[in-house]
């Protein structure tokens, strides 16, 4: 992990309170991997005082892609940024995901939680097409949004040949309800003893409800948590999550920000 | 230029430390490890400590709440394999410790004083996130309370010991008073102020534990005007905490009496913080033609 000061190459607007800002940094592009976060200072100034952990969204030969939703002051002030400017980073931070070789992966999003699943996508893409044993693994990847326009990243998943199935809240695109809905409809024929891992990453309830889906379908599964934090780095100890293990706390930021869906405390 | 203080017989080569649970050797890489003046660990209890519920961490208008609870896996833990951690530290390590009451005290100061590597200790006599059995409350919020805890460790160790005190008290004065007639080598000034924040869409408070500490450049003003007053009652040294984010920050704590400070949440902004903040006091010492940093404490001009 370094802190670093990296050179914003662009900050668009994606959506409606949706940016993706790509850094330059040889160093993050190269230590970077799927899951891992950076701490992102937003203002020079000591208000918003803390910084912003915010999850690499691509990670590119240069630099990596931050991809996140405008939902406060210091995320105001990062989308008002411009190309050129430097960003104050730490990172790479966390542990990131474990890339099981599956005959399927499940990459379930929610919200602003499909910020890591392009990456992720990439690498299990990258590594299936380099371990010749697994030709038929294929990525299935469920988007669940508010409403449409919220709906983050299809194409690229797309282009990325995965099977891409949408959930809205409003009923605007796809399946109107919830993304967890689409999982467990996908689910219904699997056989058990498929080989599949479920990777998810949005809001509690969501990661709660495929844990709970993935357990009674006997599958493993990844879930990329959040939580407020201060320092990013394990020290202050503000980001815990509670796990089964006589009822201790991890730590989202070191610990995690993915765990075995078992291993939490729903 | 002489940037070197002593408090008690702990002698540092520079007046910025780290306060005690902002800063780990996770930020070895990130801040460097010889700059310090002393490292001041993260709190100690006797027994482990699960801590509280989330959110532990609220962030604020320039400053930020928390409610950590002193999660801790205890003396044996600390002893066995955190303080290893620390040996490639050079700086002077300062162990931070909590009982419930005197006795637990006590005998963590004993075992901690027989550690070559433990030079000093600050008691945490005013976590605002537990209850302390002694007095139901904080043992800093009631000057018997800290004299009494204080006179036991004194009463039980040689090393230097540092009694961190709460800013939620009528009078800071009155209980460092009551620290330095109890044997206090120092008074760490201060601790967090009690607080809290609300979401009002949910109506929830934003801490798990509801209430937390506030820290950061919010309660600079606050923490400056307790070791002020402090500063005029007592004659043991100060060690000015509260939101010090640079060295303008650090000195002003000094010109209103403090001998040393510590360095806490600028450290989760900016891991550098320490190093820059000793940097920028002795550009300020050239320019101001100060040779010697002691010269500066309590120098404040009135009138």
């Amino acid at each position: 992990m370094k802190q670093l000061k990296a050179k914003i190459l662009s900050n668009d607007k994606v959506a409606e309170d949706f940016y993706r800002m790509r850094i330059e940094s040889a160093y993050l592009a190269k230590n970077t991997k799927p899951g891992q976060f950076v701490e992102v200072r937003c203002a020079d100034d000591v208000d918003p005082l803390l910084r912003r952990p915010l999850g690499a969204h691509r990670i590119s030969p240069g630099g990596i892609d931050i991809l996140y939703e405008v939902v406060g002051k210091g995320t105001e002030i990062l989308a008002r940024k411009k190309k050129g400017e430097d960003l104050d980073v730490i990172g790479p931070l966390g542990n990131g995901f474990e890339i099981n070789n599956s005959e399927a992966s499940v990459l379930v999003a929610g919200g602003i939680g499909v910020a890591p699943m392009l990456t992720l996508a990439e690498s299990i893409g990258h590594q299936v097409t380099r371990s010749p044993g697994h030709q038929k693994s294929k990525i299935h990847v469920i988007i669940g949004a508010k409403t449409k326009s919220n709906i983050l990243c299809e194409k690229e998943f797309k282009n990325l040949k995965c099977n891409v199935r949408v959930a809205t809240e409003d009923g605007s695109k796809g399946h109107k309800g919830l993304a967890t809905d689409v999982l467990k409809k996908l689910l219904v024929t699997w056989q058990p003893g498929n080989l599949a891992t479920i990777y998810a990453c949005g809001p509690t309830g969501m990661l709660k409800a495929v844990a709970a889906i993935a357990k009674d379908k006997n599958i493993p599964c990844q879930v990329s948590l959040e939580e407020r934090m201060a320092c990013g780095v394990g020290v202050c100890l503000g980001c815990p999550v509670k796990v089964k293990t006589n009822h201790e706390y991890k730590m989202v930021c070191k610990d995690g920000p993915v765990f075995d869906a078992e291993e939490i405390s729903w | 230029m002489n940037l070197s203080v002593k408090i008690g017989n702990l002698k540092l080569k520079n007046p910025v430390m780290v306060a005690s649970g902002t800063w780990g050797i996770e930020y070895e890489e990130l801040s460097g490890l010889d700059n310090l003046g002393a490292t001041v660990l993260k709190t100690i209890t006797l027994k482990k400590r699960t801590g509280n519920p989330a959110p532990r961490i609220a962030e604020t208008a320039s400053g930020m709440l928390n409610s950590i609870g002193l999660e801790n896996k205890g003396l044996e833990d600390f002893i066995k394999n955190k303080l290893p951690l620390f040996d490639k530290v050079s700086s002077p390590l300062v162990a931070s410790i909590a009982g419930d009451d005197d006795v637990e005290f006590k005998e963590l100061a004993v075992r901690l004083s027989r550690i070559k590597r433990v030079d000093a200790l600050e008691l945490n006599l005013s976590c605002p996130n537990i209850k302390y059995g002694l007095n139901g409350g904080l043992i800093a919020h009631d000057a018997k309370a800290t004299y009494k805890v204080v006179k036991a460790v004194r009463g039980a160790t040689p090393i230097t010991v540092i009694a961190k005190l709460s800013p939620n008290v009528t009078s800071v004065a009155e209980i460092a008073k009551a620290a330095e007639a109890a044997g206090a080598d120092a008074v760490a000034l201060t601790n967090t102020f009690i607080g809290m924040a609300v979401d009002i869409d949910t109506k929830r408070p934003k801490l798990g534990n509801v209430t937390g500490g506030l820290s950061g450049p919010a309660i600079k003003p606050l923490s400056l005007r307790a070791v002020w007053e402090a500063y005029k009652e007592i004659g043991i040294p100060i060690v000015g905490i509260g939101g010090i984010m640079d060295a303008a920050d650090a000195i002003e704590f000094m010109l209103c009496g403090a001998r040393a400070v510590q360095v806490g949440t600028a450290n989760f902004v900016n891991p550098k913080a320490p190093a820059e903040i000793v940097s920028g006091i002795k550009k300020y010492m050239t320019g101001h033609k100060i040779k010697d940093i002691s010269s500066l404490v309590g120098a404040l001009k009135l009138g």
